[in-house]
Order: structure tokens, then sequence, then C-alpha cells
């Protein structure tokens, strides 16, 4: 199959998208500009123009809000948030209108928009430019949130955000955005809602979000070579959960480490945790373990990045503790 | 421009009648909410419309069914000026299963969106955004309808208001800021907490027309919509709309707050005073447009419309406790044309 980047691929996941259906538009503080998006919306704004490719001013309410009020017209806006430190000032929108008003109205309205926000962190870039918040959309009844760790689900889950009639929150990280792999060159969808195994294994599970599925499969081969096999899931869809599928693992692996490079306390790897020890805990071998940010801002000094960020060794080190 | 002081012209006499019809509507309708709530019958909260009805009603007599109307937690006087039904409205207070959002919002989140009223929103400005985003859906689609959104003088003190006014200027979007000043933000008087009170002056920074109106004149209030709303279908961008007016009750539910002290009887007095339900029958009667026969004919058919709106809600039954997750999610699209499945 032909081998296509992330970064490409979200690309590509637009332009066909964009092409196909005129409802579908995208709007954003900076979506013409390669500083904001790196290279994902190369090529957008010559082919289907202002009109359709919107760089907006620098207001996140008023804009996520412009977005969400199109797609009450039937529309399908994707609106983009260049960092997801900036999605705060959006809160309102998300939380308050584009959540509730399906439920809020009894079914009677649909807001089928997709809500893309961009991990960008490293570089020194310090505490307001390195969020990953997911956690706080997966709390929002109302919200799907989506987190593509590979160029095929990237392109395959943008295209299902898009088609969903649902609001989607879709998170990507631009760490991953230069990995490569397959990529299907026609239209296609990754279901939401759907985990997918990376990795069989009998002696552990690893459940791991977006970049840290890429560490978890590194670890996964580490922890072979020392005779250990572990499961990696790639959970893909933070809401809703496919719980099915890591009760499934668990049961068989009787052991548990949970990756998601955000913070730790109310995080998703908290909330997986706890459903495990909820339904399944007599299947529990261990103590279930989470690999995740400390709970502190981002730094800026790269020493202090370093000790901040975590890595493939933090889950096989973690591994290990468990075995 | 100041306070607009033309007199009428152009506006039909079967319009102006509908637009009496529609305001004595509203009114009985909110009279009759009142009590309910006072005799514990409805326990959501209601914001009342009593005193403002001439700028929901001047508004949307001059807007299309398929132009869209955003409206705020006091909701029920836009909603049936937009033609909603008064049945699903009052069922909804109940909290029926007939309501209009199925007893999931309340008197703060009614819907009817088939007649251009997606929903109403209890965060400030929260529905101003929305608007605007109608507004772009209308203009890249090259439709010439209008989206409305209607706030109070709170919500000028937000920052999404700004960012609202900034971009559909910048973008020359079909969309109209009413907003109504009743001169209170709940409790707190307009000169407290804006720094320059001339709501209307605020259209200048943002290079769009600003108008200042006696929201208790509906004939004026429909000739500056008219204006604004002809403006916007012509492609010539957004209009601020600043009505002046007053709510007759409390901010919220049925009392009228002078005992609180929250503000003075004599300053109540002088805006009852000054009705715009009684100074538009004034004007019709003057007119010959209304007699007196029919005047009271109409009276008596809203009556009516309000007492089978409660019998239809009495009749409702409520949802069921294990509904209670229906809703939060919509039906996906079916996806099967556009790709495999994996």
């Amino acid at each position: 199959m032909r081998k296509l980047s992330y970064v490409k691929a979200i690309n590509e996941a637009l332009h066909q998208t964009i092409e196909k259906d005129k409802n579908v538009f995208l709007i954003g503080q900076g979506v013409i500009s390669p500083w904001y998006v790196g290279a994902t919306t190369v090529g957008l704004v010559d082919k289907f123009g202002e009109n359709r490719i919107i760089d907006t001013p620098v207001s996140e309410s008023g804009i996520t809000g412009a977005a969400a009020g199109a797609a009450l017209t039937g529309m399908r806006p994707i609106v983009m948030h260049p960092r997801m430190d900036f999605m705060y000032y959006a809160m309102d929108q998300i939380a308050n209108q584009i959540a509730n008003w399906h439920y809020m109205f009894g079914g009677q309205v649909n807001v089928p928009m997709t809500i893309w926000g961009i991990i960008n962190r490293g570089g020194e870039q310090a505490a307001q430019h390195s969020q990953a918040i997911q956690a706080m959309f997966t709390h929002i009844p109302g919200l799907k949130v989506v987190m593509p760790s590979n160029p095929y689900d990237a392109k395959g889950l943008l295209i299902s955000a898009i088609y969903d009639n649902n609001p989607v929150v879709f998170i990507d990280d631009r760490w991953l955005y230069e990995i490569t792999g397959d990529v299907p060159k026609e239209m296609y969808t990754v279901p939401i809602g759907k985990g997918a195994i990376r990795k069989k294994g009998k002696d552990v599970t690893i459940v791991a979000t977006s970049w840290m599925v890429q560490k978890a499969i590194e670890a996964g081969s580490i922890l072979q070579k020392d005779g250990i096999d572990a499961e990696i899931i790639d959970i893909r869809t933070l809401k809703p959960l496919d719980e099915t599928l890591i009760f499934k693992s668990v049961k068989k692996t009787g052991r548990l480490v949970v990756a998601d490079a955000a913070w730790k306390t109310c995080g998703v790897a908290g909330e997986i945790s706890a459903l495990v020890t909820e339904n399944i805990f007599q299947s529990l071998k261990a103590p279930i373990k989470r690999v995740t940010l400390p709970d502190t801002p981002a730094p800026m000094s790269s020493v202090l990045e370093k000790a901040y960020y975590i890595d493939a060794d933090n889950i096989v080190k973690t591994v290990k503790s468990l075995i | 421009m100041p306070i607009n002081k033309k007199p009428h012209n152009n506006i039909s006499p079967a319009v102006l009648k509908k637009m009496y019809i529609t305001m004595l509507r509203i009114r009985r309708v909110e009279e009759k909410i009142g009590e309910l709530v006072r005799a514990k019958e409805i326990i959501c909260p209601c914001h009342l419309y009593i005193g403002q009805e001439a700028i929901a009603t001047g508004v949307c007599s001059a807007l299309r069914k398929e132009d869209y109307v955003f409206s705020t937690h006091r909701s029920h006087g836009h909603y049936i000026a937009k033609g909603g039904d008064i049945n699903t409205l009052m069922a909804e207070l109940y909290g029926k299963i007939t309501g209009c959002s199925k007893g999931r919002g309340g008197s703060m989140h009614i819907t009817s969106p088939d007649i251009g009223f997606p929903g109403s929103s209890a965060i400030v400005t929260g529905t101003i955004p929305l608007a605007v985003g109608v507004g772009l859906s209308f203009h890249i689609r090259e439709k010439d309808n209008v989206a409305v959104a209607f706030f109070g003088d709170g919500a000028t003190n937000e920052g999404a208001f700004y960012e609202s006014l900034n971009f559909a200027a910048l973008k020359k979007l079909p969309v109209i800021f009413v907003c109504e000043n009743n001169l209170y933000s709940t409790h707190m008087n307009i000169s407290k907490c804006l720094s320059d009170t001339r709501i209307y002056k605020k259209a200048e920074a943002f290079k769009m027309p600003g108008v200042c109106i006696d929201g208790n004149d509906t004939i004026k209030v429909f000739e500056q919509a008219k204006k604004a709303i002809d403006f916007a279908r012509e492609g010539k961008g957004p209009s601020l709309l600043e009505c002046l007016t007053y709510r007759w009750r409390g901010h919220v539910g049925p009392n009228i707050d002078v005992d609180k002290g929250l503000r003075s009887e004599k300053e109540l007095k002088s805006w009852m005073a000054k009705c715009p339900i009684k100074r538009l029958e004034a004007f019709l009667m003057k007119q010959d447009i209304l007699s007196k026969s029919e005047k009271e004919k109409i009276s008596k058919q809203i009556n009516k419309e309000i007492e089978e709106s409660l019998a239809f809600a009495e009749k409702g039954s409520f949802p069921k406790a294990n509904e209670l997750h229906k809703y939060v999610f919509a039906k996906d699209l079916d996806t099967k044309n556009l790709g495999k499945r994996i």
C-alpha cells in the first residue's frame, strides 16, 4: 500500500472531504499558515478559496461559536485550534453550547462539527504552548473525542469526525506528523468508538493514546527482548471508549498499564483504570499503573522538559515493576 | 445615529394588526406563566418578557420563516414572535415529553427548528457567535437569508460579543444584532457596568450601522429592523440595533423586585405608563385598523389559546426515567457511501 506521512494523511482527508461535500469547510486561526498547522492545509486555499478555507482573527470563542452556528444549519465545519492551550477561550462554546444543544433540545438539533485541536509541545515552548487537554473534553457529555496515533487513523478518523452527526473533538499531536504509514488513496472511515490492538501479547496490557501508542510499540519491542509479552491497545477514541476491547485484553493478561501523555490527576489514564477496577477487578494480578505527565505545568528549560515528558523507557520500567 | 424619530410608513394594516395580536399573545402567556410560577405549578426558572414585547414582535415580523433567530434565557417572547407553538412551550415548562424540547430544556432552552428558531441559551452572550455562524453559512451558500441575535445589555460586557461584531463586520455577514437594553443586567443597573451606556455606539468601532430605537415603539422597531434586514440581504453586512425598553418583572420569576431595593417603584411605574401594547393599540384604533369589537374578539381568542395550551401541557406525559441518556448523542451518519469501515 502507498506510504504517507501523518501530516499528509490529514491534508488528504481535508482535500477529499471539502471537495466532495459543499457543506464541509475549514475555519480557524492560522488555517493557511504552515507556522500554525504544519503542512496539514497545503493547497487548500488555492483549491477551494477563502470562502471555505477561512483564516480568522484571534477570537477563539467567537469563531468556535460561528462554526457551531453554521453546523446548526446543516453544514459540517471543521474549526481548527493550532494549540490546545488556546481552546480554553472557546470552552464556553464547546462545553455550554456545542456539547449541550442536541440533548437540551430533545434531540431535534444536531451540531455536526469537528473541533480540531493540535498538541504542539516540546522545543522549550513552556506552559501555554504545550498542553494536552483531552481529559477536559472527554469529561463533557455530548462530545466525542478521538486521538489518532498513525497516518491511517488520522485520515480515517478525521473523515469519520466530519461525517459524524455529533460534535467530535479531533486531537492530533505534532510529534506524530512525520511518522509514515499505509494510507489508501480513496476515502475511508475509521469507526469512532473502536480501539485497535497493535501487538498481541499475554503478560500485560498497555493501553495508550496518540503519541504514546508509538512509544508503547517501542516499549513492546524492548519488553519482548526481555521475555515480556505485552499486548498493546491503541484506544483511538477516548469517548465513547471501547471498554470491551480493554476488558477482554486485561482479562487475558491480568495486568494493565495506561500511557497518556497528559496530566495524571483526573486524566484519561485514571478513567480507564477506574473502569477496569469497577468492572473486572477479579481479573487483576497486580495494581494498575499509569504512565502520564506529572502534575506540573510544562516547563521551559530543556533539562526540565526532559524530566517532564515521558518516553518508551517510562513504559518499560512501569511494566517491569508489575512482573 | 441617535434615536430615530421618523414616523412609520409602508406597513400594511394586516401586518400592524398581526403585530398587535402577537404582542398581546406574548403578554398574556407571560402573565399566565407568572401565575403558574407563583403557584409553584411551574418550577423551572422563568425569565418573563413582559414590557419588552415590541422588540421581538417588531423584529420577527420583518423576517421570513427561513431566517434564523437566536434567543436567550428570556426566551418566550422571541419564540412566540417567530411563530413558536404555545402548546409545546407550555408543555416544556411543565417538563413534559410533549414540550418543544421534550422536557430536556425548560424555559431557558426552547426550540422550534422548523421555523428558524434553533434554540435559546442561558449563557449570556452564548448565542451571539452562533447567529454569526448562521450568517456565515448563508454567506458561504449564497443565500439571502439573515440571522438575528437577541441579547440584553448585560451581554455587551462579554468578550464574545466584540469578537462576533468584528468577525461579522469583517466578512460582511447577514446578521442583525438586537440589543434589548432593559437597563438591568440581572440586578445591576447599566450605569454600574458599562463605561459608555450608549450601546449602539459600539457599532461604529466595527464600521457597521448602529441605531438606538425606542424599544417600546413596535412600528419603529419594525422599520429599523426591516432596514437592517434589507441591508444584510443585499450583502452589505451586519447592523446593531439598540432597543431601549424595560422589563416589568424582576430578572427571574413573577415578582417585581421593587421590595428587594433593586429598583424604584417610581421607575417601574414610569415605564409601565409607556406600555408598548397600549401604545400600538391606541394607534390602531385611532387609524381605524382595529375596532373595539375586534379587540375583544382577539382578547378572547388569546385567552382560549392559553387555556388550550394548559390543557395540552396537562395531558402530556413526563419523560420516562429510563430515557435519561436519550439524546446525549445524535445517531451517527451512515458513512457507507464514504468508503469501507475497518
